[in-house]
């Protein structure tokens, strides 16, 4: 963790994380940093461009964007944040069992997991939407599943190229059970590299996000994401381009910040070679 | 070689098997009859059982399964519930536009980012590289559906230089194919830029330049020759990708194509396009995976040994 | 009249480490220097000096200079010192296994030399490869030009990068470490060779090794380097029968003879340092049994020995009569 805070000294890492605190920051406060509400709609003020009074203008219903915007990122983040920590959950156990036990279970899983894992996140993310059903639940599941491949492929490298290591082979010869090697060695040795791939599957997970709400399968309204923000733009882009314009924007800057971030921890940590052999 | 080759596409079989329960399976779970689609409101429960059983669907899935997967491989891709047509016939007329747009992006993807890669590793850590690869990283960071949109109000709407949308003439191709290109252009140039640095670090670059060959001539002809096998391989794996970026962008731009028809008849549940739809992007794949194999062993004497 | 490859206090820096300081050589046609030390002592580190190669590893040439054929390395531009490797000075690694680029057929490989710096046309390159090939008795000749590296032995490809670096027809020859990745029976092959080719040419060879038993069978002269500074340079006569510097004598007593157990090394106790903790003073006085007060303050200046040769040493043994 002390990681974390040397990789804030780095100017990159100092400029990126900033950025991903002050998103932190507005979408916990979203509700106290504008006079508007999210969801209020006032038609006389609709379509206006950005002004003193809305800084990033008005949608179609005549709501401040800026309002919308901090609020969308508190959907945004919490769900890809969730759907990813829920997968990097489940592939660490699938990924560590199958490098752990091998045989005819590590095999199969190598059979799914590669053959997911080539197919695009989009297309695993859309049918499985459709079969839970549009919004947050939905798409937080989807996102979920289209990564777990990543991740257990991650870790079950993570936990063959340990394996072999000196100390695990020590800790067995003092007698250690499986149990005890594999969660008081191994999966902590091994989580440097996942955390961080989690970190920068995070960004791809936000687009990812505002993919699937561009296509009206995420939050639904009036609940703002910044996917759902450009799904009611992408109809208005030539009459009001400012109602996508920033939305995706600040997916752009967040998942630049998210990795930079992640490159400088990873130049902190230094396991640029292991985070390499493992992919 | 031959031998290789048969070995290579066997293998394929029990993937191709594997590929296609699960998209059988999937599409049975997705909630939303379509049946609910055909009857008029207050159908008798006759007319329903009647065309459930024209469709086939009154029967157990693994018969159900059976009969599709026979059908398939004859070629017979069934009738669309919604639209009412051989759905061959609408993957006939989709496919082209698909491949065209994939193809174009790709090419882009390659020779772009090949060439991004190959300036920021000689540049490795000066300027040029900083730059390219802040842009790449920018690329890749957009979401496609709205860097489509932003390109199309910028080139089509306020500079009038290609049409907004449809595909009636190569113009049309241009923004599709920037849109879905740049995100591949980030992920072919970092890939390079790594396997030229990786390369240029070996043994046997020292001694070419022992040998008093230019630099320049030794990072083009050698070097170079030796990054493009990974970048090769990888790149054949991701065709998915580009396909997947396919049907956000064909979706965008209102392009005829595999990835408008997916996602409507997937809004439709119209089952067997879907289920035709995934075949043709997991075949794609899957013949990726096959041509990135192909081409190591063409790039690298040491495969073609390694499968002698 | 100077010597072909001669190097006047040459010292040289990577980044902010100095890891050669002062060192003094000199090289003829016809002879052979041996390089020794242990690894780390700079050895590789001059010969990349000697080839103008070091801005590839991202060194440099802080003081002294390098003169090849009475011409200053630092006056010539990048292309002259191109011109001179693989032309003039060539060049054997000391890991064949790695040294060939494997997607590229042996045959091509050589050829290039020739058609570089010889202007040879594309059948003219071929006829004098598989000429040099013949020469160094690598059989079947004309099927190995058209091979690809991953098919042939390590000694077979050491071949191939002596006939790389003859290629181009050099005057220097400068082998670092060239038989350390090859079997015991395939390394005396090996060094035949390349003693064949000082005789047979007139060349000058530079033969960088840790193997004292080596330097006695085949060198004219012999160059310890310790640490990055030289230690002693000497021909190899004297060397052997009265080293001054104490390291030169713990080395020489390292070789193996005949009735001596193997492995009873008179091994010299602790490391070589790094480059970041060199010692003050004579940077040996930590592992010297004849350290002193002056070892652990002064640096040692080379001083001539009444035979030719240099030391570096506050107690060096006069040397033998």
């Amino acid at each position: 963790m002390r990681a974390v805070l040397r990789a804030f000294r780095r100017p990159m890492g100092a400029i990126a994380g900033g950025w991903l605190l002050a998103m932190i920051f507005v979408a916990v406060f979203a509700a106290w940093l504008t006079p508007y509400d999210y969801d209020i709609q006032a038609l006389k003020e609709a379509y206006q461009p950005p002004s003193p009074a809305h800084w990033l203008g008005t949608d179609e219903f005549g709501r401040d964007l800026l309002t919308r915007l901090f609020h969308g990122a508190r959907t945004s983040l919490s769900v890809s944040s969730i759907a990813i920590g829920i997968s990097v959950l489940c592939g660490m156990v699938l990924g560590a069992a199958a490098g752990w036990f091998g045989g005819r279970f590590d095999r199969a899983v190598t059979v799914v997991v590669d053959l997911t894992w080539s197919f695009p996140e989009i297309l695993i993310a859309l049918i499985l939407v459709a079969i839970i059903g549009p919004g947050t639940t939905g798409t937080m599941a989807a996102i979920g599943v289209a990564y777990l491949a990543q991740f257990t492929r991650l870790t079950r490298a993570q936990i063959m190229m340990l394996k072999g290591e000196t100390f695990i082979e020590a800790a067995r010869s003092l007698g250690a059970g499986n149990a005890h090697i594999l969660f008081r060695h191994l999966l902590p040795n091994a989580l440097a590299p996942v955390l961080v791939s989690a970190m920068l599957a995070t960004g791809d997970a936000i687009i990812l996000e505002a993919t699937l709400g561009f296509f009206g399968l995420g939050a639904q309204p009036p609940t703002p994401s910044w996917g759902a923000m450009m799904s009611a733009g992408s109809a208005l882009v030539f009459k009001a381009p400012w109602i996508i314009l920033f939305p995706g924007l600040a997916v752009a800057i967040t998942v630049v910040a998210i990795n930079l971030f992640g490159d400088a921890l990873i130049a902190e940590l230094d396991i640029r070679a292991r985070m390499r052999r493992a992919a | 070689m031959i031998s290789y080759l048969i070995r290579r596409v066997l293998m394929l079989v029990p993937v191709f098997l594997a590929v296609s329960v699960i998209i059988f399976l999937i599409l049975h779970f997705i909630p939303g009859d379509p049946i609910d689609n055909l009857l008029k409101v207050g159908s008798s429960p006759a007319a329903r059982a009647e065309m459930e059983a024209r469709y086939g669907l009154d029967r157990p899935l693994p018969v159900q399964y059976a009969i599709w997967l026979g059908k398939v491989l004859t070629g017979d891709l069934g009738t669309a519930i919604v639209a009412r047509r051989p759905v061959l016939d609408m993957i006939a007329q989709a496919l082209p536009h698909s491949l065209r747009l994939g193809g174009l992006a790709l090419l882009f993807s390659s020779v772009m980012g090949i060439g991004l890669g190959v300036v920021a590793a000689l540049n490795r850590d000066r300027w040029p590289d900083r730059a390219i690869m802040g842009g790449v990283l920018l690329g890749s960071t957009m979401p496609s559906f709205w860097l489509g949109l932003i390109l199309m109000l910028v080139f089509s709407v306020w500079l009038g230089w290609f049409p907004v949308s449809g595909a009636r003439s190569w113009t049309a191709l241009v923004l599709p194919v920037l849109t879905i290109g740049l995100g591949g252009t980030a992920l072919v140039a970092r890939i390079t830029r790594v396997a030229m640095i990786e390369a240029a670090g070996k043994d046997f670059v020292m001694l070419l330049h022992a040998k008093g060959l230019s630099p320049l001539r030794i990072q083009l002809r050698h070097v170079l020759r030796h990054a493009l096998i990974p970048v090769v391989t990888i790149l054949a794996l991701r065709i998915g990708w580009i396909l997947g970026g396919a049907v956000t962008v064909e979706v965008v731009f209102a392009r005829p194509g595999l990835g408008t028809l997916l996602i409507k008849s997937l809004s439709q549940h119209d089952y067997p396009v879907v289920q035709a739809c995934l075949l043709m992007l997991a075949m794609a794949v899957m013949l990726g995976t096959l041509l990135g194999d192909l081409l190591q062993a063409a790039m690298d004497p040491r495969v073609r040994a390694a499968l002698a | 009249m100077s010597a072909l490859l001669q190097l006047s206090g040459v010292s040289v820096a990577i980044g902010k480490a100095h890891l050669l300081e002062g060192i003094d050589l000199a090289l003829d046609r016809g002879q052979i220097l041996g390089l020794v030390g242990e690894s780390g002592s700079g050895k590789s580190l001059t010969a990349m000096a000697a080839m103008g190669l070091l801005p590839l590893i991202g060194g440099r040439v802080t003081a002294g200079e390098v003169r090849f054929d009475g011409t200053d390395l630092s006056t010539l531009g990048e292309a002259g010192r191109r011109h001179l490797r693989g032309r003039r000075i060539g060049f054997v690694t000391q890991n064949p296994m790695t040294a060939l680029d494997p997607v590229q057929r042996i045959g091509a490989q050589i050829d290039v030399v020739s058609r570089l710096h010889l202007g040879l046309d594309k059948a003219a390159a071929r006829a004098r490869t598989l000429d040099l090939m013949a020469q160094l008795r690598i059989p079947e000749a004309a099927a190995v030009a058209e091979a690809w590296p991953h098919q042939l032995s390590g000694g077979m490809k050491q071949r191939i990068v002596i006939a790389m670096a003859l290629a181009g027809d050099p005057d220097l020859i400068i082998a670092d470490e060239p038989t350390t990745a090859l079997d015991v029976t395939v390394q005396a092959q090996i060094l035949q060779i390349l003693a064949g080719l000082v005789r047979d040419r007139g060349l000058a060879l530079m033969l960088i090794t840790h193997d004292m038993g080596v330097v006695a069978q085949l060198c004219d002269r012999v160059a310890v380097l310790y640490a990055g500074r030289l230690a002693e340079e000497r021909a190899v006569g004297p060397i052997f029968a009265a080293p001054a510097h104490p390291y030169t004598r713990a080395l020489t007593l390292c070789i193996p003879r005949e009735g001596m157990a193997r492995g009873s090394l008179h091994g010299i106790p602790g490391a070589v340092p790094s480059a970041a903790a060199y010692p003050a003073g004579c940077r040996f006085h930590p592992r010297c049994a004849r350290a002193d007060a002056t070892c652990r303050a002064t640096v040692p200046a080379l001083s001539a020995l009444p035979d030719g040769g240099l030391v570096a040493c506050h107690h060096a043994e006069p040397g033998a009569p």
